[in-house]
């Protein structure tokens, strides 16, 4: 399967997020071995200047075949429908009428990361760019190619969102399409892989004893649940960051800092401080997903009055000041 | 005879890169370089909470994003006022160490090394074992330096929780404290990287490359060793990397990682904050200022960044016959200052750097010896931040922003030096402005028409008859490490 990928305008972070994929010799060397061959990557290939503006000129005319055409970064309409933001360098035209026309020519269309998915973080503000997703403006379906549109394989666009994307969920993405693994049934109402999607960043939150009784973080570096005051978006959010790790070991609220929602559409402008968490007469606006407000509501307040004091206690600081006790004759 | 020549897309960089050379006589006459993507971050920022651009600033470049997120962090502390206890600076430096070291190794085997490996360089002596160890995508170093590479990043995943794009970088300190089990992790992590280096980058101890001190050691030291710097060292001899690619010789340092004093305050840099233009003077905020009378912007004066701003010029591009980019002309004392490790260790007194200079000039070898040698000098100076780390104290102090001020963060980034400037008024973001190391190193001509350090650098080089890639060119350009996505942001 043959990869073209192109760098619209993005920060360039989801090929670094991909580059850092744990493998044993490395996701090149991953992908070689699977039968996966780079085209065209303007960070990787060898090729530069008019040996690049080659290789995409055939590739858009059908005389350099590719299979998948991978976008990373917003796709710059502005100004005033121009896309003159972001001319492919060398060619005077702009990346957005390069992506319309390879888009047509390939099997499958993958947006890599929320820029591309969605508009991302670009988009925020008065959106001056007028930056857009590949089949997505935010959460309006549309965008640069519409919201009608299909590869010739028959899918469309498939937006492996985040902000990076973990490069487990690139590298499984392209596996799958490479072994025919991935249909449409496989895609969620945002055209996101369900295999990473279909989990909440909550399932696996190394702070789950904390969030069961509402003992919170009253600062950041604090051990406590982020929820309630640090505006993380964990029990909503529709990705496996907690179950599948990132940089090994990590992810966001291991890191001590809240989940910011970085695979929805949107997510760039909370219409809230991102580290504050929205509230209405103290409580918060943005529940977890799937909860009754009522429910959530009195099971918060019986939970926060069983809070034991080692969780309590623990929850204010960065380091736990309290530790488990341990029973003599074992747990039964 | 004389003629154009445009590359571009100009891969292996980070971002977007066009290169317009105008050729006399078989060389490079002038040079203008043009930055071709605009997304207007500045803009964006203005309005917003103060802490919002913690989350904004690192998705301007996913290379350098703990380098942006360090910037902002030290802008709002600067708001602020505020201390920083002893275990916060020392894990803020170790994670923004990570991505530096991170970065020169990824330039140096991803974007640099693959042009060694071009069919047009088949014939020279050193070209089959370059194809097999750099060739783009599938060299056989490739296999070795990734897995390295997301080891190493392991060191995000304990500090930051993840790379790119981590919030842990905070006024106070970072979010994430280390418990003693961590600290012997972190050194785990830490022993592996050196191995890796001393195996597989330089052939022998980080220390016994350090102290390598002049052009003939390093000659020596390299002969017939079985390691990728030393594999650089003998193509660049055979091709004369030491005498391509000077700039202005002109050097400009913000200072990197300040090494915590006994009382835990902040003491001095590790690699020392100045400039230096023949010999090494003090460093002073106020003599920046930025141009933009080639750019697609609008303004008519330069202006310190203070008062920086950064508008796309209205109508049609057509009106602005001058502007060839959308990077703004940074200078210092009107001059223009090339940025990166080879600043860092030229202000910081680098002996063996300091004599390549003092010999030939900045240069494409110089510069790479620069990065790697901050690899090995780098990796120490981690080791024993994360054994003075004290598990059962404070990481992050808790901080109040003021409703009102004005501020300035400047750090060192892989590729120099990176400046964010505040302005917080009623409790938001009122002005952001940033001069991102390659906005210094790829600069266009400023006002009085001087061009920028790369425009320089790139005079004088040869460029065949009818060759569209020509290699010299390629390989000063990739020598200054570009990032073109924090060039313009």
């Amino acid at each position: 399967m043959k990869l073209l990928w192109l760098q619209a305008a993005g920060c360039g972070g989801c090929t670094q997020s991909l580059l850092g994929a744990e493998s044993r010799a490395g996701v090149l060397a991953q992908f070689a071995d699977s039968g996966l061959e780079l085209v065209f990557h303007p960070g990787l290939s060898e090729a530069s200047g008019d040996e690049s503006l080659a290789v995409l000129r055939g590739a858009a005319d059908g005389t350099v075949p590719f299979d998948v055409l991978c976008v990373e970064g917003a796709l710059l309409r502005g100004p005033g429908g121009s896309g003159r933001f972001q001319l492919l360098s060398g060619s005077g035209r702009p990346m957005i009428a390069w992506v319309r026309d390879l888009a047509a020519r390939a099997r499958h269309v993958i947006a890599i990361g929320s820029c591309s998915a969605y508009g991302g973080i670009i988009s925020s503000g008065e959106n001056l760019t007028d930056a857009c997703g590949l089949q997505f403006d935010g959460d309006q379906e549309g965008g640069l190619l519409g919201g009608d549109f299909r590869a010739a394989a028959g899918l469309p666009v498939i937006n492996v969102a985040g902000c990076p994307a973990h490069p487990g969920w690139i590298v499984d993405t392209l596996l799958s399409l490479s072994l025919g693994a991935l249909g449409e049934s496989d895609l969620d109402a945002w055209q996101r892989p369900r295999f990473y999607s279909e989990q909440l960043v909550h399932h696996g939150c190394p702070r789950n004893e904390f969030y069961e009784f509402k003992a919170s973080a009253q600062k950041l570096s604090d051990l406590g649940c982020l929820m309630e005051n640090m505006g993380c978006k964990g029990t909503q959010a529709n990705a496996d960051c907690n179950l599948r790790p990132w940089n090994g070991v990590g992810s966001c609220v291991r890191g001590g800092f809240a989940c910011i929602s970085c695979t929805e559409p949107g997510f760039e402008e909370p219409g809230h401080p991102f580290m504050e968490t929205p509230k209405v007469a103290g409580i918060p606006t943005g529940l977890p997903i799937d909860m009754p407000k009522a429910w959530f509501v009195a099971l918060a307040a019986l939970s926060k009055s069983a809070t034991p004091r080692r969780v309590r206690e623990n929850s204010r600081a960065d380091h736990a000041v309290i530790r488990p006790s341990i029973r003599k004759r074992g747990p039964k | 005879m004389s003629r154009r020549l445009t590359i571009g897309p100009f891969n292996r960089v980070e971002g977007d890169l066009e290169v317009t050379l105008e050729i006399a006589g078989g060389r490079v006459d002038s040079a203008r370089v043009c930055s071709s993507l605009y997304r207007g971050f500045e803009q964006i920022l203005i309005g917003k909470h103060p802490l919002d651009a913690l989350v904004i600033v690192p998705r301007i470049c996913g290379i350098c994003s703990v380098s942006q997120s360090a910037a902002a962090a030290a802008a709002l502390a600067d708001a602020t006022g505020l201390p920083m206890p002893a275990n916060g600076r020392l894990a803020s430096q170790l994670i923004l160490a990570c991505e530096n070291l991170a970065d020169h190794l990824t330039h140096f085997y991803l974007f640099f090394m693959p042009d060694f490996a071009r069919a047009a360089y088949r014939g020279r002596a050193w070209h089959a074992q370059a194809e097999r160890r750099f060739k783009a995508d599938v060299g056989e170093a490739l296999r070795e330096m990734l897995p390295a590479r997301a080891d190493w990043l392991r060191l995000m995943g304990h500090l930051a929780g993840k790379w790119p794009h981590s919030l842990a970088l905070q006024p106070g300190g970072t979010t994430r404290a280390v418990t003693a089990t961590e600290k012997v992790r972190l050194l785990s992590v830490l022993r592996e990287f050196r191995a890796f280096l001393s195996h597989t980058v330089f052939g022998d101890s980080l220390e016994n490359v350090t102290a390598i001190a002049d052009a003939g050691q390093l000659a020596a030291w390299a002969q017939g060793r079985p390691a990728d710097f030393p594999r650089f060292l003998e193509i660049a001899a055979d091709l004369g990397l030491d005498s391509i690619g000077r700039a202005s010789d002109s050097f400009l340092s913000y200072g990197a990682y300040r090494q915590p004093d006994h009382r835990g305050r902040k003491g001095q840099h590790l690699f020392a904050r100045g400039v230096w233009q023949g010999a090494r003077q003090l460093f002073s905020e106020s003599s920046i200022s930025e141009d933009v009378a080639h750019a697609w912007l609008v303004g008519d004066r330069p202006l310190h960044p203070r008062h920086g701003e950064t508008r796309p010029s209205p109508g049609e591009f057509a009106e602005q016959p001058d502007a060839y980019t959308w990077c703004k002309a940074p200078r210092y004392d009107g001059g223009v200052f090339e940025t990166g490790a080879l600043a860092r260790q030229m202000v910081a007194g680098q002996p063996l750097l300091r004599a390549l200079v003092e010999a030939r000039g900045g240069s494409v070898l110089a510069r790479v010896v620069a990065r790697l040698f901050e690899i090995a000098l780098v990796v120490p100076a981690m080791e024993a931040w994360v054994r003075a780390l004290t598990p059962d104290e404070a990481f992050c102090s808790p901080w109040q922003l003021p409703d009102q001020a004005d501020a300035v963060g400047l750090v060192e980034a892989a590729r120099g030096a990176l400046g964010h400037w505040l302005r917080i008024e009623s409790g938001r973001i009122a002005r952001y402005q940033i001069i991102a190391p390659t906005t210094w190193n790829f600069s266009p001509r400023d006002s009085a028409g001087v061009p920028g350090a790369l425009e320089q650098a790139l005079v004088g080089l040869p460029v065949g008859e009818g060759e569209s890639v020509p290699l010299a060119v390629q390989h000063v350009v990739r020598s200054f490490d570009p990032c073109m996505v924090c060039t313009v942001h």
